[in-house]
């Protein structure tokens, strides 16, 4: 084993090791939520599917619906 | 704040020493997590249960990305202590190296079989033949006092000094609470994305055509 690495020589691996982990957390982060942005598309093509699938049926009903 | 303001110094290391404290409980959670990602590989072959599955599945895949975080930090801390970036005859390293690697083909493995009955069945078999190996490769390496992996710590009476041990508590704490959630995050993800699936096929009213061509290494709920 090398003896000790003097402070300002030492932090910059000290520095690394802390950094990178840090970024490989935003990455995953970052992934989750490009997944979850994803998933919120989703939803609200799921809903707009929903009201147009409503609609029709709500006019349906009021056309059937007696006048007067 | 602990690691840096609390804890003493290494008499041996210095300031390097302080990698031990992100590199360590990243290198404990993570080979406990393929241990536990063995063990709801069991609950799955026991039960026939896809949620445990999907668990082997998350736990496995948020190991493997600390698996990584192992590596490179182990490989700053080489280079740091020893002056080489990577140390063959080094079993710690190699051995870690070995495990990450095997689970490397766990992806590769799922995604190579179509039938997801068949993909979660061998995946369980492969997590739990794996999650055994960890422990045996850990023993091994153990008992192979022919080279020794930097040690930190080291007192004259042996042990930890207590700074040290309450340091290293309390980030193995916070490594096994990040882990958790991560794997609670990616679980709630995977369980959105599936209940959205299911809904959408629901609406369009047509769930063969839909089952038909979704390959993906990811179990199916």
């Amino acid at each position: 084993m090398l003896p000790a690495l003097p402070l300002d020589e030492a932090g910059k691996y000290v520095a690394g090791a802390y950094l990178i982990f840090l970024a490989l957390l935003f990455v995953y982060v970052a992934i989750m939520a490009s997944k979850l942005s994803k998933i919120e598309r989703e939803v609200v093509e799921i809903s707009q599917l929903v009201e147009n699938r409503s609609q029709p049926a709500e006019a349906d009903a009021r056309v059937k619906e007696p006048v007067g | 704040m602990l690691v840096f303001f609390y804890a003493p110094l290494d008499a041996d290391q210095g300031f390097v020493q302080k990698i031990f404290y992100l590199h360590v409980p990243m290198a404990i959670v993570a080979l406990c997590g393929f241990v536990a990602g063995g063990a709801m590989g069991i609950m799955h072959l026991r039960t026939r249960d896809q949620s445990w599955d999907l668990r082997s599945y998350v736990t496995i895949h948020i190991s493997v990305i600390l698996a990584v975080g192992v590596l490179v930090t182990g490989s700053i801390w080489a280079r740091a202590s020893w002056g080489h970036w990577w140390v063959w005859d080094e079993p710690m390293l190699v051995s870690f190296l070995i495990v990450f690697l095997l689970y490397a083909t766990y992806w590769p493995l799922r995604f190579s079989i179509e039938d997801k009955e068949k993909q979660s069945r061998y995946a369980s078999v492969f997590a739990i033949v794996a999650g055994a190996f960890v422990p045996l490769n850990f023993a091994a390496v153990r008992m192979a006092e022919q080279f020794t992996h930097p040690q930190t710590g080291a007192t004259v009476g042996g042990g930890m000094p207590p700074k040290f041990a309450l340091t290293f508590a309390v980030a193995f704490i916070g490594m096994t609470c990040l882990f958790v959630t991560l794997c609670k995050y990616e679980m709630a993800s995977k369980h959105a994305t599936f209940r959205l699936r299911a809904l959408k096929r629901k609406l369009a009213g047509d769930d063969d055509a839909l089952a038909v061509g979704s390959r993906s290494a990811a179990p199916q709920l």
